[in-house]
């Protein structure tokens, strides 16, 4: 998949990012930069700050020293205009966290209407749209109860796109499913990042990683410890700590 | 290891515990027949008891109670009145309360946990006594006196006390909705606001019902408590029937007369608020 569509100019832009909570620092120095249409995939042990670094980057989680620039928008300012962030940036969480009291559909169309004040009609047409790409056609009308684990997350990825975002972020969005779910799950990112989405993921999926992305960065303890290209990173790691890492989960 | 292999208690295959009371709808209506039938019993005797003890023989006691219960049931229906009032009144204001105790502004939400705490830990009769006493009998608005009777003001010294618990039911209801659903609505781009009405509130009102069911049946029976502020409820009307009767036999069957009132309307809501607690529970 690397190098199939061409790389645009840079959307996401991290640059000497730190964040502690209290005394203790999650992320120390962390830089990457991803471009227009790139996926790029984040793993490391548990505990490493790639979770954090994701929710700085659409302003949920504030840092404390750095810089992050989103669509060339500075996410570290006071002024910053949280709508707009939000609008570029959509994240799916490993918990999905779709609302319960309401049906798929609704979940999807909730957002575009009473955010950004969409007409209904056309919020509708979209939503019915963009179930039917993450292949949940049949299940309009199904509260997130009534779903499985996979479509539920298929939902949240579709209510996510429903906001036009440029960067989608995934959060360990499989972690929580069986591997048959995963599966589906997996394969609907994979069709974004074809399609020419940007992509930011944190998982566990090492097989996904090495297929679908265009830049691995391995973290550990706060710090980016190696990036490369998958075949690059999976194949001859140079780092001591990465190879320990790969030995254990591959 | 083969089942059956093992007598540690954890290994075993689980088997649901065979159910030793009758369930399903079963059970409340058996339960509730049975209380009432007790009830009845009670009452049956003590009218009975009233009867042979009365000296000398005069009147029948069941005469006598047939006569009052229409007034004491008139009386009753002031309480019921009373309790949808102060119940509406606490639960507008209690849930404003509420919604102020998770604000973002830190004044508004302190001043909101302290209302709620003073009021939920204050005995519910001397908050009704300062409504009572510090409340005005008539207020002055633009040079029209309006009146102010006393039950106004026991409405609402009983109102303060629903209020503090409802706010407490409704930041208990929206505390107990995961942190996940803020965090997917914020990553939204949703307002605090429209998060909070759209998604959280919604979600929180199924959980809040039942506890707030409870709270209302609380009240009714304690609406009994503006009888000693000299308001004419069921139980003043009760007594003076009493006094006016001077057969102090006839006090057990006619305090009971009342109870069974109060009974057959708050046994009801009990059952229903268990109901809907488990069928919550089931569809989480």
């Amino acid at each position: 998949m690397a190098n199939r569509h061409q790389l645009g100019e840079p959307v996401v832009v991290v640059a000497g990012v730190e964040k502690s909570f209290g005394a203790f620092a999650v992320l120390k120095d962390v830089s990457l930069t991803v471009r227009r249409g790139e996926t790029v995939c984040i793993i490391g042990p548990s505990g490493s700050g790639k979770s954090t670094l994701l929710r700085c980057i659409n302003g949920l989680v504030p840092i404390s020293q750095g810089s992050i620039t989103v669509a060339g928008r500075e996410v570290n300012d006071r002024q910053l205009d949280k709508l707009a962030l939000r609008r570029d940036v959509g994240i799916v969480f490993q918990q999905y966290n779709l609302f319960p009291h309401k049906t798929a559909l609704q979940n999807v169309m909730m957002a575009p209407i009473h955010v950004l004040k969409q007409n209904k009609a056309e919020v509708e047409e979209r939503a019915r749209r963009l179930l039917a790409k993450v292949g949940l056609s049949n299940k309009l009308a199904s509260y997130p109860g009534e779903l499985s684990g996979g479509q539920q997350q298929r939902v949240a990825i579709a209510r996510s796109l429903a906001m036009n975002p440029k960067v989608m972020l995934f959060d360990e969005v499989t972690a929580a499913l069986d591997p048959e779910t995963k599966k589906e799950v997996l394969v609907t990112i994979q069709d974004l990042a074809a399609e020419g989405m940007t992509c930011i993921l944190v998982t566990h999926e090492m097989g996904f990683a090495r297929e679908v992305a265009d830049h691995v960065y391995f973290t550990d303890g706060g710090l980016i410890v190696e990036h490369a290209p998958p075949a690059e990173l999976f194949g001859a790691p140079k780092e001591e700590r990465t190879r320990a890492f790969l030995d254990k989960v591959l | 290891m083969r089942a059956g292999a093992t007598d540690l208690p954890v290994l075993l295959p689980y088997r649901a515990p065979v159910p030793i009371a009758p369930t399903g709808l079963v059970a409340p209506v058996l339960l509730g027949g049975v209380t009432l039938a007790t009830f009845a019993i009670l009452f049956g005797a003590s009218v009975a008891l009233a009867q042979v003890a009365a000296r000398p023989a005069g009147e029948s006691a069941v005469a006598v109670l047939l006569r009052w219960a229409p007034l004491i049931f008139q009386g009753f229906l002031f309480n019921i009145l009373i309790s949808f009032l102060s119940m509406a009144l606490g639960t507008v204001v209690g849930v404003l309360v509420g919604i102020a105790q998770v604000s973002l502004i830190a004044p508004l939400r302190k001043s909101a946990w302290g209302l709620t705490q003073f009021f939920r830990n204050a005995p519910w009769l001397v908050l009704l006594f300062y409504a009572m006493f510090l409340l005005p009998f008539e207020f002055r608005v633009f040079g029209v006196t309006i009146a102010f009777p006393a039950w106004v003001k026991a409405i609402i010294g009983l109102a303060l006390p629903v209020a503090a618990n409802v706010s407490e039911i409704v930041r208990g209801g929206i505390r107990s909705i995961p942190s996940g659903q803020w965090e997917s609505a914020e990553a939204l781009a949703f307002t605090r606001r429209q998060t909070m009405w759209m998604i959280i509130l919604p979600q929180a009102f199924k959980r809040m019902i039942p506890p707030w069911m409870n709270l209302y049946a609380i009240l009714t029976m304690a609406t009994t408590l503006i009888s000693v502020v000299g308001i004419q409820d069921g139980l003043t009307i009760t007594r003076a029937a009493l006094v006016a009767e001077s057969r102090p036999e006839l006090m057990i069957p006619m305090y009971l007369l009342l109870l069974l009132m109060f009974f057959a309307y708050c046994y009801p809501i009990a059952r229903a608020t268990l109901a809907l607690e488990r069928r919550f529970n089931v569809k989480a």
